[in-house]
């Protein structure tokens, strides 16, 4: 009986202090997904999280300034202005009507700050045209990843 | 040809039914005829499959762009690998590879038990015919990948279609790695079917003894290879494809390979302690069936997109298909070990804290908390929906927080648990075991610090990896010794001698070695840096001892694409060591498909990974990224001793019976193996 109560204990500990890391890791790094709809609709501190949405690179929108590049989201009619700080450039499938999805904060001044840019080309793979039905295969990358491997 | 193949498919659909239901009534009736009519049933489904899946090569190499499938993934450019290699490009393709990857393996074990194991091959059957109708199910009536081209004509009438030329390979899967990587994960995947197979029809037929076990390994520790490897050139693939510099970036594909991995890995372990103990039957019966469980939930995750990702590719309506396949294997599994439960008591119970069975304890143990952190935390954006309606995701910080300590308590009981002996060990014992490796440890940490790699968990991983791998070469130097002694074999003849003799057990060390140099390759990663410019030519870039200069630019014209080549001449100190060329490739007919060829210059201390991260929009001149990243080639270098260890480990063992002859002394039989208190009674292992 002791045996086991010494393993208990050993298992008890390891699970605990596991899940006391898993619970900062979460603290760290969780991120909403929001529609635009919804991101333009926060209040107070919910305003403060940090976030993902997605939409689609409104045409024309795109500006390459000194130290960010900035571009408008568009997405059931709403639309985003955002502000990208990362260091990495713009993926390749960036582009006027891509799909892209940023992660970031919302700044004071009502943009969004990108650290974050990935997007999927509408290209041709998206579908055949005269085929029965699609064949969804489009490409995605991503602008820059994650500090960690 | 297409309808050829599409009548193979539902053929094998048919042939698989009557393999379920006539292998269900064989086993109620006992009906010998019947027996082996479904037996080959299950080989007929095989056999099927095979040759749809020709068919869709044979469609394939031959351009015929009216089959939709076809037009979405190849063209006429494109080379012979990559039109193979276009067979598990899209969602249709890749589930009629998963079906013919599991016949290669349903195929060859009903042949090779054909004349074996009568009582249990009529349940595993059975099984295996299950999961293969579930896959035909999808092949047939969901994703049928033999779907042709249609028109409406003017009278309104749907009309064949034939396209010129199809829309070509996804430029990011024209990758020699892409040719590779997805065949050896899905036979990762598709091989943990068989020992599911055979510890459910062992439960369910009351099947006595450790039997089932026995008859897996093998496919287990080849099903664990495959994975392991698949892993390992899919993370190659994202280092030297995605650009980014890294290998690994916890995507929710990514997880979903490794989540079979790890409970694969932790089943291996803990069937040793069933072997030789007769514990932990109802873990491991549970563990196998989870395995099983993660790959049909990897295929999910990687083809449904229902977790959205770099790799996602597909979203389309087989989610619901998979959910209800989950669920019902998992009624199933339940089903089973409810109603046969008491057939699986433990026979032993824990002794101390310090022994083997100790060891392994904590080795599932912490396998298991590392596979249900990486499967929350994959899942997370799903379940918080779920539940809060808020969607939250969670990225590497959670992941690293946790997996490091666990990855690093792993990495201590690979060195440690080996050398406890069963049941309980004593301190004498442990100062002569550990205390060179411990002393070869420290000197690697402080190597570690020494050399610059200053970063807690980065050094204590080097410590360890010193450790373990001074605990086997302990190993296999006392067994060699008693070898030497008794046959004057020379030293490395004898530690050659002992593993071919028990080549599981220093298979099992030569895998564990493979693990460290993966492990001192994964403590680099701390130490990363990266810096990048807009550069002209004739400009320098800076980076740790390295000094990159862009010397022209050029343009490539292939078959398939146009690539953007920057020429970077790479220094260290004042000498000129190579040049790189980083591109930009421009795919043939897709104005937007754009892919990244990143140049790297690798060497065992360090990687100097270039990138042309395309041109800057202000100055119009082009960006160079480059990265400095420490030891990664130690990953690749662990994956060759991996697949080198599990080869060893398959191989018979070598009888040593002309040895054995000459000696009166039984004790020493087994080298190397740790004092084990008097009066254990160990059960017939191959350990």
């Amino acid at each position: 009986m002791q045996t086991r109560a010494k393993f208990g204990v050993g298992i008890g500990v390891i699970v605990v202090s596991l899940a006391f890391l898993a619970w900062l890791g979460y603290g760290e790094s969780k991120t909403y997904y929001h529609t635009i709809a919804e991101y333009q609709s926060l209040q107070g501190s919910a305003r403060n999280h940090r976030m993902r949405l997605a939409g689609t690179v409104a045409p024309g929108t795109i500006k390459h300034l000194p130290g960010r590049i900035e571009f408008v989201l568009e997405e059931q009619g709403k639309s985003l202005p955002v502000s990208y700080i990362g260091t990495d450039p713009l993926p390749d499938t960036f582009v006027d009507k891509s799909q892209a999805l940023v992660e970031g904060r919302p700044s004071s001044d009502g943009k969004f700050v990108a650290e974050h840019v990935q997007a999927k080309c509408a290209s041709k793979y998206e579908s055949a045209p005269g085929g029965d039905k699609p064949a969804p295969a489009a490409t995605t990358q991503t602008s820059s990843t994650y500090s960690a491997q | 040809m297409d309808v050829f193949g599409s009548f193979s498919l539902l053929l094998a659909f048919v042939c698989a039914v009557y393999a379920f239901l006539g292998g269900m009534v064989a086993i109620k009736t006992r009906h010998p005829l019947l027996v082996k009519s479904t037996r080959q049933a299950g080989m007929a489904t095989c056999v099927l499959i095979f040759i749809a899946t020709l068919s869709l090569e044979y469609l394939l190499f031959t351009d015929t762009f009216s089959m939709a499938y076809v037009v979405s993934h190849s063209n006429r450019d494109l080379s012979t690998f990559y039109k193979f290699a276009a067979l598990w490009a899209g969602q249709e393709g890749s589930l009629l590879f998963w079906s013919t990857l599991l016949s290669i393996y349903v195929l060859s074990v009903l042949i090779a038990y054909r004349h074996k194991n009568g009582e249990l091959m009529p349940y595993v059957g059975v099984i295996l015919a299950g999961v293969q109708i579930f896959f035909l199910t999808l092949n047939n009536f969901v994703e049928n990948p033999f779907k042709t081209l249609a028109t409406v004509s003017a009278s309104g009438a749907l009309e064949p279609f034939t396209r010129l030329d199809g829309n070509g390979l996804n430029p990011l899967l024209q990758y020699p790695e892409m040719v590779i990587h997805p065949p050896n994960l899905y036979s990762g995947y598709t091989g943990f079917t068989i020992p599911f197979a055979f510890a459910l029809a062992a439960l369910l037929a009351r099947y006595p003894g450790e039997k089932w076990i026995h008859l897996t390994r093998k496919w287990t520790m080849i099903a664990w290879c495959f994975q392991s490897v698949g892993i390992l050139l899919g993370a190659h693939w994202a280092y030297a494809v995605l650009g980014w510099g890294g290998y690994w970036g916890w995507d929710p594909v990514e997880n979903a390979s490794l989540l079979p991995w790890l409970s694969g890995t932790a089943f291996l372990h803990s069937v040793m302690m069933q072997e030789k103990r007769g514990m932990m039957k109802v873990w491991n019966v549970w563990l196998v069936f989870s395995t099983f469980l993660l790959c049909i939930l990897g295929t999910f995750l990687t083809r449904s997109g229902v977790v959205s990702s770099v790799h996602a590719f597909a979203n389309s309506q087989i989610g619901p298909w998979f959910v209800g396949f989950i669920i019902l294997t998992i009624l199933v599994c339940f089903a089973a070990y409810f109603k046969n439960r008491d057939y699986l008591k433990s026979e032993n119970v824990l002794d101390s804290m310090v022994s083997r069975e100790s060891s392994f304890l904590f080795n599932n143990l912490l396998f298991l908390v590392a596979c249900i952190a990486v499967l929350s935390g994959t899942l997370f954006p799903v379940f918080s929906e779920w539940f809060t309606s808020n969607r939250i995701s969670v990225g590497a910080p959670f992941f690293n927080k946790v997996m490091i300590p666990i990855g690093l308590a792993i990495l201590f009981l690979t060195g440690v648990g080996p050398l406890l002996a069963w049941r309980k060990t004593s301190l004498d014992s442990l100062k002569r075991n550990f205390g060179w490796p411990l002393l070869v440890g420290i000197f690697f940490g402080i190597a570690a610090f020494v050399l610059g790699y200053r970063d807690g968990a980065s050094m204590l991983c080097l410590f360890l990896c010193g450790f373990v791998t001074w605990t086997i070469v302990l190993e296999f130097y006392r067994g060699a010794k008693v070898i030497r002694a008794r046959t004057g074999m020379s030293l490395m003849m004898g530690a050659h001698e002992l593993a071919m003799r028990n080549t599981r057990r220093y298979g099992g060390y030569v895998v564990h070695f493979g693990m460290v140099l993966i492990f001192i390759g994964l403590a680099g990663a701390a130490f990363n840096i990266d810096t990048q410019k807009a550069m002209n030519v004739g400009d320098s870039l800076k980076l740790g001892p390295y000094t990159l200069v862009l010397q022209s630019g050029d343009t490539k014209v292939d078959k398939n694409y146009t690539a953007q080549r920057m020429i970077v001449e790479v220094l260290k100190g004042n000498k000129q060591i190579m040049l790189l060329y980083p591109e930009k490739r421009q795919f043939q007919g897709n104005e937007q498909a754009a892919g990244t060829m990143v140049a790297i210059y690798s060497t065992l201390r360090e990687d100097l990974y270039v990138v042309y991260a395309g041109m800057d929009p202000e100055a119009n001149v082009p960006v160079i990224h480059a990265f400095l990243n420490p030891l990664v080639k130690w990953i690749w270098l662990g994956g060759v001793w991996v697949v080198m260890g599990t080869l060893l480990a398959l191989m018979p063992n070598r009888r040593a019976t002309l040895v054995l002859a000459a000696t009166t002394q039984p004790a020493a039989a087994v080298p190397g193996e740790p004092a084990l208190t008097p009066h254990v009674s160990l059960r017939e292992g191959h350990d």
